[in-house]
């Protein structure tokens, strides 16, 4: 049990760090609630030094079974605290902006961080759905912070209406599958299901309200509905969240399910999500034309997105794991950069989230349109930037494993989708600014973004190091 | 100073691209020192070129100056250069025709001066890297990356109508290049390498070649560009720059062909001879049924894109002309000269048309029009100008003494190995080409002058005298002593005839 403790330290941390900053702020009397902010950092800070430290070289199953710590989650749980970290100094300035700071954010934050290490540690279904539901519960409350804005309300009630649904189909399929094989632990359910001794077809059916709880999440059409709403109607600072750490979790969740409790299942879930892959991937890249609003056009990007996330998946093989672990990590960078980017952009009580916004962005201020342009063309996977090899890299392992009629549906669809991505460059770069105001931020604001934009250059550069580490992930696979 | 050891390829691709970041970072406020640096960058990269062919063995077998590392570790892909003779003429056509942009650009672009620099130069840069490229993924990131700048540069510099051209042209070529990207994978799937000349000697069967011979048409014949798929071209050139528009007539088309050569026929040549009846179609409808689109043209440069494509047609048929001359003759005599006339047609019509969009340039420069019934009797005012004009549209028509002769002449002598009526059809294009060029060129520089404005033209400068008389004198050498071209490039293209004549299905 003593070992067991020593694999959890990093979540104990943020538990333990995340109760004293609520104490904290409970007590602090500054409206800019700067110790709150420091403190939530340096708690993710702690936290992801504490999960590099005890990275383990083997994969360690601890609370008998509930719980892995392997390479993969060690990844995961180290790049969600770093993304988290990007994402509340993007959030400080603009809820500083926007008068909307509140010290609960940064709570929420934490214990939405704390979900999502859960659920990237699971090796339990039940762990699972605990870790899902405390990101999603987090979210919720967030989503609904702004609460003077009707768009705000709305797109959280949806978002939790909606996401209750998503839970309960969940666990209906946990009860099938529990049911059917008597045990909720990865191992056992892979042993049982092995033996044979039970019926495929009613293991599917199981698995089919799984994979429908892991979509919703995950916002893969036909499941996509709240995606939209809540990307748009959330404070842009929650859209950002939304949008970046909480999909490497559903992406984790996704991995611990189909592969490491359902693999004997393959080639059912293998068609199951091919459908899902070539629906979001219509769904988003069409739709996305349509919209006027950067925030909903990127909620329907993200459909997209996640459409090619799960490419790799269908791959069924463990460079393919590791080619969608590869693309949701480069998705989370390039969310971050473009939300961060719509932040940048956005002055007091004026969201610059129409796409007009974003007219003549070169004349009023080259630096950052070239920093959006290169986002632009990443998130459109053009080489050399890192999106580029995000899908080549899904795309690659699909047809190493024989889709290629797959690959080149999914291709035919990027090309739908780089007209959009076109747009806001033409934009940017051949439209006349509607105003000529200077860009209002901070000098850390600006150094951020900055960094965060030649990061998609210079990783697209050279992407070996972060392949090899996907690969690494999966070696043991 | 020792120049053998020198990575003249990697420079080739990297002094460019550097060099164009640097004009960003001078900026705009100082104009003469980012004209004159990009100017220096653009004359050293020639220079660079040149020492390459000084150093190139023409008699060597295979890849020169090759220069290999691993790049992307996991999946082996290298950064992998080298040259043969089909890259070197292209390359020293690239740096060249940039020196000539640049220049051209002196005192006509007056908005963002250092970004049309940067833009001009990293494509330099980017299109050196694709005609060097020996790794497919390698490749593929040059040729993808490429068309980001001229995006920025149709978009930004171009006309009225600049923004759909633009988005046409970048949506068309992406469509293309996606299925390449498929088909690579699908080779690297197959041979376990992204090594090109791995590709080259894998063995592969029928229904394979014939999907990969698709999905590299796809993206070929749009660059190239072949008749259907060439509608993105005047399109692009009308409302292009005339910098853009030399740079896409005289190299980016060019690199269709250089795919064709590179990629399609010696990784599906099987295919490419199953198909080679269809293509020798497909090159005929352009040299002709373009041809006589081209005679109805009023704009210009839209007569001169389609004389483009027309031109283009005799290319792909150059390279698909051998597969018939093979089978039917069983040897290989034939099927080179076709192929070399080919060769020496794409690096001519980059001559050709890079000066004949420089001249509408320097007539819209003048006048603000490219429309063709604005002018008449520009002879009377610029008479330097309508001399070398006059050499140019000869050229164009494939006049003898010309380096566009050659080249035609060339194919339509290895088509007559084939087939009377392939030769006959091909040949129309002496007729017609000299119809549109030559009418274009009685109603633009003779007869009275209408308007007044025209009487008042300037004549060309000494700076745009410069350049025309640069390329007058390319034209005029490659047109009666053509040999050190096809001495470059001969051993490359036996090797490749003698490669394709083979079977790769086992």
């Amino acid at each position: 049990m003593r070992t067991d403790l020593i694999f959890l330290i990093p979540e104990i941390t943020l538990l333990l760090m995340a109760c004293l900053v609520l104490i904290v702020d409970a007590f602090s009397k500054d409206p800019l609630h700067k110790m709150t902010y420091r403190m939530a950092q340096l708690s993710l800070v702690l936290t992801l030094s504490a999960v590099i430290y005890y990275s383990p070289d083997y994969s360690y199953i601890a609370f008998n079974g509930g719980f892995i710590t392997d390479t993969m989650s060690t990844l995961l749980k180290s790049f969600i605290c770093a993304i988290t970290i990007v994402v509340f100094f993007y959030s400080y300035e603009y809820l500083k902006e926007n008068e909307l700071l509140k010290g609960e954010y940064f709570v929420l934050g934490l214990f939405a961080v704390l979900g999502m290490m859960v659920m990237t540690s699971a090796y339990h279904l039940l762990s699972i759905y605990l870790g899902l539901e405390l990101l999603s519960l987090s979210l919720y409350a967030m989503v609904a912070m702004q609460r003077r804005s009707t768009f705000a309300t709305e797109a959280a009630i949806k978002y939790f209406v909606l996401g209750a649904l998503a839970s309960g189909m969940l666990l209906y399929g946990i009860s099938m599958i529990y049911g059917l094989t008597g045990s909720l632990q990865f191992n056992d359910i892979v042993d049982t299901i092995n033996a044979g001794d039970i019926d495929r077809a009613y293991l599917v059916y199981g698995m089919i309200f799984l994979i429908v709880g892991i979509s919703f999440k995950l916002g893969a059409a036909p499941f996509h509905m709240w995606v939209p709403d809540v990307y748009q109607g959330a404070p842009t600072s929650v859209t950002l969240f939304i949008s970046s750490a909480p999909k490497l979790a559903a992406f984790a969740m996704a991995v611990r399910v189909l592969v490491d409790g359902l693999l004997p299942l393959i080639e059912d879930w293998q068609s199951i999500l091919s459908l899902l892959a070539i629906l979001s991937m219509a769904v988003g890249n069409i739709i996305a034309i349509a919209q006027t609003n950067i925030k909903r056009m990127l909620a329907y990007s993200t459909i997209a997105h996640i459409g090619y996330l799960f490419l790799g998946l269908i791959a069924g093989t463990a460079s393919g794991f590791a080619g969608s672990m590869f693309y949701i990590i480069s998705y989370a960078l390039m969310s971050l950069g473009t939300f961060g980017m719509i932040i940048l952009l956005g002055r007091y009580d004026l969201e610059a989230d129409r796409l007009d916004d974003f007219k003549g962005l070169s004349i009023r201020n080259s630096w950052f349109a070239f920093i959006m342009l290169f986002l632009m063309f990443s998130m459109a996977g053009v080489p050399p930037f890192l999106g580029f090899w995000s899908k080549w890299f899904v795309l690659k392992e699909l047809i190493a494993s024989g889709f290629v009629e797959l690959a080149v549906i999914a291709v035919i669809f990027s090309i739908i989708g780089v007209y959009y991505y076109l747009r806001i460059v033409k934009l940017m770069y051949f439209d006349e600014p509607e105003t000529m105001s200077a860009i209002k931020a901070s000098q850390q604001m600006r150094a951020v973004l900055t960094v965060n934009g030649l990061l998609i250059l210079l990783i697209g550069l050279a992407p070996d190091s972060l392949m090899h580490i996907c690969l690494s992930a999966f070696s043991g696979l | 100073m020792n120049l053998d050891n020198l990575p003249i390829l990697s420079m080739l691709i990297w002094l460019p691209i550097l060099g164009g970041i640097w004009t960003l970072i001078i900026g705009d406020q100082q104009e003469r020192v980012v004209k004159h640096f990009s100017f220096i960058i653009s004359i050293s990269t020639f220079l660079l070129s040149v020492l390459l062919y000084y150093q190139f063995d023409n008699d060597f077998l295979g890849m020169q100056f090759v220069e290999e590392f691993y790049w992307i570790e996991s999946f082996s892909i290298k950064y992998h250069l080298g040259v043969d003779g089909i890259a070197l003429p292209l390359i020293i056509l690239t740096t060249f025709t940039t020196i000539l942009v640049i220049v051209a650009a002196w005192e006509v672009i007056d908005k963002n001066i250092s970004y049309y620099m940067c833009s001009f130069l990293v494509l330099t840069g980017l299109m050196n890297g694709v005609f060097v490229a020996l790794d497919s993924i390698l490749f593929y990131v040059f040729w993808e990356a490429m068309l980001i700048p001229m995006f920025l540069i149709i978009g930004i510099w171009g006309g009225p109508n600049r923004v759909y051209a633009t988005i046409k042209f970048f949506l068309y070529t992406f469509f293309g290049s996606v299925f390449m990207l498929v088909a690579l994978l699908y080779l690297y799937s197959v041979t376990g390498s992204f090594n090109i000349q791995l590709s080259q000697e894998a063995p592969l069967g029928l229904t394979a070649q014939k999907l990969i011979f698709i999905a590299f048409f796809l993206a070929f014949a749009v660059k190239i560009p072949m008749w259907p798929v060439h509608t993105w071209l005047p399109d692009a050139h009308v409302e292009a720059p005339t910098g853009g528009s030399v740079i896409l007539a005289a190299i980016m088309l060019k690199m269709g062909g250089y795919g064709f050569l590179r990629f399609s026929l010696p990784i599906a040549p099987d295919a490419s001879l199953y198909f080679a009846n269809t293509m020798i179609l497909l090159s005929l409808i352009a040299i002709v049924y373009i041809g006589f689109v081209a005679l109805v043209q009023e704009d210009m440069k839209k007569l001169i894109a389609y004389s483009s494509i027309s031109h283009m047609g005799f290319v792909t048929l150059g390279f698909f002309i051998p597969f018939g001359i093979i089978a039917a003759t069983n040897s290989n005599a034939g099927a080179v000269m076709g192929m070399e006339g080919a060769m020496m047609q794409m690096i001519s019509h980059g001559f050709i048309s890079a000066a004949l969009f420089l001249c509408v340039g320097v007539m819209y420069d003048r006048l603000h029009s490219r429309m063709i019934k604005d002018y008449g009797g520009v002879v009377n005012s610029m008479p330097y100008f309508a001399a070398f004009m006059m050499l140019f549209a000869m050229a164009n028509s494939g006049l003898p003494g010309t380096s566009g002769f050659v080249g035609e002449f060339l194919v339509i002598l290895s088509s007559f190995k084939l087939n009377f009526w392939i030769a006959f059809t091909a040949a129309l294009t002496l007729i017609l080409g000299a119809a549109y060029t030559l009418w274009m060129y009685k109603r633009v520089i003779f007869g009275e002058a209408i308007r007044e404005e025209v009487s008042e033209l300037k004549d060309i400068d000494a700076r745009e005298g410069f350049i025309l008389f640069l390329l007058a004198g390319v034209i005029l050498l490659f047109g009666v002593w053509p040999a050190p071209l096809f001495d470059v490039m001969h051993v490359t293209i036996q090797q490749l005839i003698d490669h394709i004549s083979q079977t790769k299905i086992l």
